[in-house]
């Protein structure tokens, strides 16, 4: 057919490790910008303008005001203006944990209690002033919810044993067990403090009535259109918030959105858009435009149906892993979709993440892909299926998960591999993923914030955890996992991270295949907006303010 | 004449209940509900009996007949029920967006019978000639270029040459006509070519039709001048079979948004009928779908009665 | 998406030349005959017609303009879009003739059998119609596609032909009980009744000739709706999926973040489809205004 196809075959794999060197140069000028950016906005930290009204899209409208029953991005963007939390993350020292609700708390050294003081004369919206039984009520309402109420978190309170108010500013929480990461969940975005007054009404009354104590009220919200808010001049922290008011434009589709920021009707676009859409708006606006970028938490896994032949053979699911070239792939991926970092169980780049020559180790991670294809086949054909076909589930999402099907594809047809992409609507995959009807399928990690227990929860054992979608049961995962939870010393706990991670590869159940890559675009006059390797995280936007 | 009324407003009825039966079954053979995509939809670790639980409270987990039973009561009081993912009434989900569907609807209709008219009774009266083909050409491209396609081009160039784009909020026209028609002209255009294209060409065939009939030779031996020919006999009776498609088409334009409101990005019908499917949410669907359908019948209705008004020949069938 | 009802039932002419006939009365119907056969060679041979394989990937030359190398440039995985326009025809045509026989083969044994028994099979069928045609396409398409259970051949999913297919029987169905309903009223299919010939005979025997050329025409009309739904439901991401190459698909997901860069993404997919529907819409509009009596200037 075509006699330059050797060639590019071969193009590809010498110009992978050039193209790996290259991809390296948008990261440092990835940290300049950021570092620049940060500079840049620390010469105005001392002078921020009053007044405007911050208009930015969010790429999705929430079915509902409660977060604790939701857990998508769409509900934080929308009500984190509105509320606060005990604790929040202090994202110029991420992943530094500060008080926002709580003025001050003290952690028994044996981690078995928190003690958190609360501000002075904090008022809802209504005008009622904020106790610790708000606290207590809200957080009761997340550990153990009233019939008909969801919590979506509510295994993360599990360790919670009992929540004392002894005075009006001090929740005490007694704990049943260690738990290290306690702190940070306290910080979770999710957790909104609402009214024990409001939640004695009607426990469901946070899903369609907004009364918070954040630093905006509640205005109106249009829906299919918009949600906006003015400021709060009672916000218990002085003196903010600097904007008079804010509007969430939905908008459905990213072709969409970017016109909209082109055309300067939107200010900014907080969850991520892809590198494409980032060329796209830098050319069309030059210097009118800031581009933050960071690594993501959230990743794209590749999952395997233990309980389907032949992928409850461990053969056929390491050489599957093999076959992909995640180091090349990354390469290529990057600059079209949102995938980028090749990485472990967590974050690359986290606290307790491995680094890149210990991940080449892993299967599925060789920078030799040629000898790792080479290996894959004849695993295949030990395992006695050499001429495997399946059929690949997947979202039929533009970004990044039609790409990462392809991509997938693609290099399965590198070992003989012969896979049928089906792509569907979210009802019929969640469906298909559930019920236990797919071969291989894509699924997601979305978490947070780098919480390790977090991050690992979705590989242990299916009757442990309702989000493992390859059904595996390994108890020597869980027993890692419960060691690590409990485990106080740093080094300690990165070791059994690591001991997790070798586990996991080298039987293969499901795996990440890449971590995204976190694209952030706000108009040059938006200033005081943090960057954060989370889209959940900084969307109170109480220090944001318009340099106009 | 009210016989014949009152047989077809009889007949809108078994229809109706034949979709509401169809519709109610066939999304029910749909796997995959709207609670797992609410509650696992971005990736969340929810247990089973939380979901379980919501199935519960939604009356997902009551048996199909008594499903089934709900649906064709609350239809029968006109209650289409709440909305599985907002639970905020069907009704109330459709108001909010129905005034910007139905405006470009509206506006493509204008549009559509506007250029319509001219064009095919141009082509049916120089038959045969380079306008002729023209024509056909044009209405023909109209009926194949897919709208959303055209729908993309237009918002291309619209970037690329001025480097304007439409407003990106509905206002509605009461309010502030200038940025109301500046969002909605161009959907209404990309809809409106097609639907002109198949006007025109009913127009045109019609004209074409009645032109040789008898009674138009009679009219041109006796002498009349060609235009009151045109105008008093051709026209009027061609125009009939027209109206029957412009009624019917304009009843399909709600359904044909779907695709043009993605491209545009508008808070319409269309959009939220796709945001439904995609969530499994049933009610909404059922709601939306009935609505849709007693808006063909009516408009069904409507078309028939005049039909029978301007051709009593119908009548006595 | 209609037809314009036919006037009365057209004739098949019986002359030899028919071909030659057809030329001299419609010439752009014929040229839009060429267009069809031309799209049905790249169909058939794209193995051979196309220069690359439509599903390969090459991240080193992503997004590159038409050129020697790639005639109609690269898209965003580096794969050529002139290959996978060719092999898209494949999907087009598969997709718009199986689902356009299937529809109006139902349809038209729906209207004869309507038109012929009348009574009430004719009500029951009608209102049948009437529902399906109440229906938006989208919600038939959607639960076709998802209820049943994914059965390919050759990478097209054959739940997106039925899917395309219900929606036209009712339409064809009202057309051909038209035409139907003209014959039966004639005095030969009493007297055929009279003379005690079979019904099946009757319909087969003097119906169905009268209904074929209205068939016919619908066949190619729809055939042309049809390829334009399967673009529709692929851009809507209901359709044909990644990474077979479908002239609909090419047009959604990131291809128009590309715009500016890569305008070609959409230009050429796009005009595609418009080319194919607007082939056979002007074919099936020349060969109607050829077969209609009355309308021969």
């Amino acid at each position: 057919m075509d006699p330059s196809r050797p060639l590019i075959r071969e193009r590809s794999r010498l110009s992978g490790v050039l193209l790996e060197t290259a991809s390296l140069l948008p990261r440092i000028l990835a940290v300049v910008i950021l570092a620049l950016s940060g500079a840049v906005r620390d010469s105005h930290a001392q002078n921020p303008k009053r007044g405007g009204t911050l208009q930015f899209a969010i790429s999705a409208e929430t079915p509902h005001y409660d977060s604790h029953g939701s857990d998508t991005f769409a509900t934080v963007h929308f009500a984190a203006p509105f509320y606060s939390t005990l604790l929040r993350f202090n994202l110029d020292e991420y992943p530094q944990v500060i008080g926002d609700l709580a003025d001050g708390w003290t952690v028994a050294p044996d981690l078995m209690s928190y003690t958190f003081k609360l501000h002075r004369g904090v008022r809802f919206h209504d005008g009622k002033e904020l106790s610790s039984e708000d606290i207590k009520a809200s957080y009761d309402r997340l550990r153990d919810p009233p019939a008909g109420i969801v919590s979506t978190r509510k295994a993360t309170f599990a360790d919670i044993d009992t929540i004392e108010t002894p005075d009006p500013l001090t929740v005490v929480f007694k704990m049943k067990a260690v738990n290290a990461s306690m702190l940070e969940h306290f910080a979770s975005p999710w957790n909104a403090i609402y009214s024990i007054k409001d939640l004695a009404a009607d426990p469901n009354g946070p899903k369609t009535r907004v009364n918070g104590t954040g630093p905006f009220i509640f205005v109106e919200h249009i829906k299919g259109s918009h949600v906006s808010g003015r400021k709060n001049d009672d916000y218990f922290r002085k003196g903010l918030p600097y904007l008079d008011g804010f509007k969430g434009v939905f908008t459905l589709q990213a072709a969409a959105m970017l016109n909209a920021i082109q055309g300067g009707q939107l200010m900014a676009e907080f969850r991520g858009i892809s590198p494409a859409e980032r060329d796209r708006l830098v050319q069309a606006m030059g210097a009118k435009i800031r581009i933050e970028e960071s690594s993501w938490t959230v990743n794209l896994l590749v999952v395997f149906n233990t309980e389907r032949k032949p992928f409850d053979d461990a053969r056929v699911r390491k050489a599957l892993a093999m076959a992909i070239d995640r180091w090349g792939g990354s390469a290529g991926l990057s600059r079209i979709s949102t995938l980028r970092s090749v990485g472990g169980v967590v974050r690359p780049g986290s606290p307790l993440a491995a680094a890149p020559d210990e991940l080449a180790k892993l299967p599925g991670f060789s920078r030799d892909i040629k000898t790792a294809r080479e290996d894959a086949r004849k695993l295949l054909a030990d395992a006695g299926v050499p001429q495997l076909k399946f059929q690949l589930w997947n979202r039929n999402l533009a970004m990044p998960y039609t790409p990462a099907g392809i991509f997938l594809v693609d290099q399965w047809r590198q070992i003989g591999v012969e896979v049928e992409h089906k792509q569907s609507d979210t009802s019929p995959y969640i469906a298909a993923m559930t019920n236990g009807n797919f071969d291989v399928a894509i699924d997601f990690s979305n978490l947070f914030m780098d919480d390790s227990t977090l991050a690992l929860a979705k590989y242990l054992s299916f009757d442990k955890a309702p989000q493992n979608m390859s059904r595996s049961k390994d108890p020597e995962l869980d027993k890692l996992y419960e060691d690590h939870i409990r485990e106080r010393d740093p080094a300690k706990r990165k070791a059994l991270v690591a001991a997790f991670e070798k586990r996991l590869f080298e039987q293969g159940y499901q795996q990440p295949l890449l971590w995204w890559h976190r694209i952030v675009p706000t108009h040059k006059s938006v200033m005081g907006w943090k960057m954060s390797p989370s889209h959940n995280l900084g969307q109170d936007l109480a220090e944001v303010w318009l340099n106009v | 004449m009210l016989r014949y009324t009152l047989n077809r407003v009889l007949l809108m009825i078994p229809t109706l209940i034949g979709v509401a039966v169809l519709v109610f079954f066939m999304l029910r053979v749909i796997p995959g509900d709207v609670v797992e995509v609410k509650l696992r939809g971005d990736g969340g670790a929810v247990s089973q009996e939380t979901i379980e639980m919501e199935r519960h409270r939604l009356g997902l987990d009551k048996p199909l007949i008594y499903q089934f039973k709900d649906w064709m009561v609350g239809l029968a009081t006109l209650d289409l029920g709440t909305s599985m993912w907002t639970d905020r009434p069907v009704t109330e989900e459709i108001a909010i967006r129905l005034e910007l569907s139905l405006q470009v609807a509206i506006m493509a209709s204008f549009i559509a019978v506007l250029l319509a008219v001219p064009l095919g009774t141009t082509a049916a009266l120089m038959r045969g000639t380079w306008i002729d083909y023209a024509v056909r050409i044009i209405t023909i491209g109209g009926l194949s270029i897919p709208s959303f396609w055209f729908g993309m081009l237009i918002m291309i160039t619209l970037l690329y040459l001025f480097n304007w784009l439409p407003p990106i909020t509905f206002t509605p026209i009461y309010v502030d006509p200038l940025a109301n028609l500046a969002q909605l002209v161009w959907p209404a255009l990309a809809v409106g070519y097609r639907y002109c294209a198949v006007v025109a060409r009913m127009i045109r065939s019609s004209l074409l039709e009645v032109l040789n009939e008898d009674y138009i030779r009679t009219a041109r031996a006796k002498g009349v001048y060609e235009k009151l020919v045109i105008s008093r006999h051709a026209l009027r009776n061609a125009l009939l079979p027209a109206i029957t498609v412009i009624g019917i088409e304009f009843a399909f334009l709600i359904g044909g948004l779907v695709v043009t409101e993605q491209v545009f990005n508008l808070n319409g019908i269309g959009m939220l009928f796709v945001q439904s499917v995609s969530r499994n949410d049933f009610t909404l669907i059922q709601g939306m779908v009935m609505l849709i359908a007693a808006f063909y019948v009516a408009i069904n209705l409507v078309v028939d009665l005049l039909y029978a008004v301007f051709d009593p020949r119908i009548r006595y069938t | 998406m209609s037809v314009a009802a036919l006037p009365s039932a057209p004739t098949l002419p019986r002359r030899r030349s028919v071909v030659i006939d057809f030329m001299r009365q419609q010439p752009l119907g014929a040229i839009s005959f060429v267009v069809i056969v031309v799209m049905m060679f790249a169909g058939v041979f794209s193995r051979l017609v196309a220069p690359y394989d439509p599903l390969d990937i090459d991240f080193a030359s992503i997004l590159g303009p038409p050129s020697w190398e790639h005639w109609g440039g690269t898209d965003a995985f580096g794969r050529d879009i002139f290959s996978r326009i060719i092999w898209g025809s494949r999907t087009a045509l598969v997709i718009g003739f199986t689902s356009s026989l299937l529809g109006s083969s139902i349809g038209a044994i729906l209207g004869i059998t309507s038109a012929y028994f009348g009574g009430r099979i004719d009500d029951w069928i009608q209102r049948f119609v009437d529902i399906l045609l109440a229906f938006p396409i989208i919600v038939l398409a959607l639960v076709v596609v998802a209820a049943l259970r994914k059965f390919v051949i050759g990478g097209i999913d054959v739940n997106l032909i039925y899917a395309i297919a219900i929606p036209i029987i009712p339409r064809v169905a009202r057309v051909v009980r038209a035409a139907a309903l003209s014959i039966r009223t004639m005095p030969y299919v009493d007297a055929a009744r009279a003379a005690g010939y079979s019904n099946s005979r009757i319909i087969f025997r003097h119906m169905a000739p009268n209904v074929v050329a209205p068939y016919l025409i619908m066949f190619t009309a729809f055939i042309a709706q049809a390829i334009l739904l399967e673009a529709s439901l692929s851009f809507l991401g209901l359709g044909v999926t990644e990474p077979t190459p479908a002239w609909g698909l090419m047009l959604s997901g990131n291809a128009a973040d590309f715009y500016r860069e890569a305008p070609w993404m959409i230009l050429f997919p796009g005009a595609a489809i418009s080319l194919a529907v607007f082939a056979f819409n002007f074919f099936g509009d020349s060969l109607r205004d050829w077969l209609d009596p009355r309308l021969r200037s």
